[in-house]
């Protein structure tokens, strides 16, 4: 099957950081990929690369067959490249309804304003928030704004969602609402591309991980796989504790 | 539900159309009972009000800052001017006058709305000074600082005159809300608005930044370049610190914020009180009324960041929920 997103030798400079470094992956139709690894690793920079907020400066991205390397962040959006953001990012003056009527109108290819807000009632029912409609989108807690941002992804009518932390500063009972949702939304024929530092999360939903470190791709496969390796453990653990434990870390 | 959500807002549409035909007729009343005097008033008035509605498309919806008001108005005046010198009929030379802030705002959109927040005020301040010497300097064109005399409208009493000044102004100004009205309640303004709230979220949302931000500075222009030709026919005579001058970009930003940014009647009622201001507080503050103006932005920031509208739309939610 072709990918539906495929990154070839991707990098990403910030004068003289290099936050994303020869990063080589392929995301499938279908799939939902787990992109993990330590703070700072530069996932929401690749995210960022993806999307066309910090366009590559070396490499390339295909979207669909299509190159969207230089693509800016509006033509991304359109292309069907979703995205959530870790810091929640709401039109707080509009109220919960516009906020997902925007993405439907501007990159889900609504036809009208009439019809943008119509999809975007449907996308807030199936997130859960179908009562809060009118409400102004600053007066939603941290959870469900997280939902709106998911809301908002969908709207987009994306093929590919990003969704950057989803589950950062939830509960566990608002996580597994969350994890629901997020299986929810993949069995809608969405593929998924997902940032996440909970395990629980990333094992449930991952059929395979990523990891990156200082910005470069350290290990790829399933979760299990990946969790046993011993440059992963290093990377989030130190050298030391790897050492120590190596062939013995159980899950 | 999913009626109701959609029922507010095309009610919404459909009552900002009808308050503002029924103001329109209400200021189509004094031509036929008031003097001069009153029209002389009421015509600026409704400049103001082209100013204002002008400004409130990018100032008030995109939340741009611009200062470029007093450049889009001197320029319409000289275009329209130097179009009549040249023997053009002045309906004519009112629209190349549109035309030309129009293109010349979108020109200048591309590259000032680059820039955000302060920097692009101070940029758009700049633009009037500049226009302003380059007219200075093209003596034989625009008379420079000698200024530029317009042909007299032959054949008509004062009366008269005043008369079709008044119904010219209230005409422009009734596209200008008539367009208001369109863009608040359609896809353009959505876009202003989310960009006013997070603009980088917006260009994320699919929102085309760049597009939405130059149609409003544009539209914001050509009314505003029109209002100035037309102001140009009806004081028959403009020189550069007159058309360009500063307080054109100010008053429409003070205007709008006493009215409410970004709402449909706000620069409407803006315009109207801060006429009254001027005609009744001013003239007791001659020497310090840039103090006084001064002092009203400040306190209208402070204690009115909604405006008047805003103290309405506030009313009416209380009372809902």
């Amino acid at each position: 099957m072709n990918p539906l997103l495929e990154l070839r030798g991707v990098s990403r400079r910030f004068g003289g950081l290099t936050a994303v470094s020869n990063v080589t992956l392929t995301v499938r139709p279908g799939e939902i990929v787990g992109l993990i690894g330590p703070n700072g690793a530069g996932k929401t920079t690749l995210v960022n690369v993806m999307t066309g907020v910090h366009p590559a400066t070396a490499g390339s991205v295909l979207f669909n067959g299509r190159d969207v390397t230089r693509l800016a962040p509006w033509q991304a959006a359109r292309a069907g490249i979703g995205r959530t953001f870790q810091i929640v990012q709401p039109f707080p003056e509009l109220t919960v309804v516009e906020n997902v009527a925007a993405a439907a109108l501007f990159a889900g290819g609504a036809a009208s304003i009439r019809e943008a807000r119509a999809l975007a009632v449907e996308h807030l029912e199936f997130v859960g928030l179908g009562e809060l409609a009118q409400r102004s989108a600053s007066a939603l807690t941290l959870a469900m704004r997280k939902r709106l941002e998911l809301a908002k992804g969908l709207a987009m009518r994306p093929r590919l969602l990003l969704l950057d932390e989803v589950n950062a500063g939830l509960n566990s009972s608002e996580i597994n609402q969350a994890l629901e949702l997020i299986q929810a939304v993949a069995a809608r024929g969405v593929t998924i591309l997902i940032i996440e530092h909970l395990m629980k999360v990333v094992t449930t939903l991952c059929s395979r991980v990523v990891v990156l470190h200082h910005g470069e791709l350290i290990a790829e496969g399933t979760p299990l796989t990946v969790m046993r390796d011993p440059k992963v453990v290093q990377a989030y653990l130190g050298k030391r504790y790897a050492e120590n434990t190596a062939g013995a870390v159980h899950d | 539900m999913s009626k109701s959500v959609m029922a507010t807002a095309d009610t919404a549409a459909r009552r900002d159309l009808g308050l503002a035909c029924v103001l329109f007729v209400l200021l189509a009343l004094p031509p036929f009972l008031a003097d001069t005097y009153i029209l002389r008033l009421g015509t600026t008035m409704l400049m103001y009000a082209v100013l204002a509605l002008s400004w409130n498309f990018i100032g008030g919806m995109a939340g741009y800052p611009s200062f470029a008001t007093a450049a889009f108005f001197g320029l319409g005046a000289y275009a329209g001017g130097v179009a009549q010198k040249f023997g053009i009929s002045m309906w004519i030379a009112w629209g190349i006058a549109g035309l030309l802030a129009l293109l010349f705002a979108a020109a200048l959109g591309l590259a000032l709305l680059r820039l955000r927040g302060h920097y692009f005020a101070i940029a758009s301040l700049v633009v009037a000074e500049v226009l302003r010497e380059v007219i200075n300097s093209a003596t034989d064109l625009t008379g420079g600082g000698m200024g530029l005399n317009l042909p007299l409208r032959t054949g008509q009493s004062v009366v008269q005159q005043a008369d079709f000044f008044y119904w010219t102004m209230l005409g422009l100004a009734a596209v200008a809300m008539a367009a208001t009205i369109a863009v608040q309640h359609g896809r353009l303004g959505f876009g202003l608005r989310c960009i006013q709230q997070n603009e980088s979220a917006a260009d994320m949302l699919g929102v085309n930044t760049t597009a939405t931000k130059t149609s409003a500075f544009a539209l914001s222009a050509v009314f505003t370049g029109i209002a100035g030709a037309i102001y140009a026919s009806w004081v028959n005579y403009i020189e550069p610190p007159d058309v360009f001058d500063v307080l054109y970009s100010v008053k429409p930003i003070v205007m709008v914020l006493l009215g409410g940014a970004g709402s449909v009647f706000g620069p409407l009622i803006g315009a109207g009180v801060f006429l009254g201001l001027e005609e009744i507080v001013w003239r007791r503050f001659l020497e310090v009324h840039s103090g006084v103006l001064g002092l009203l932005i400040v306190l209208l920031v402070l204690f009115l960041p909604r405006g008047l509208a805003g103290i309405a739309r506030r009313r009416s939610r209380g009372s809902v929920s």
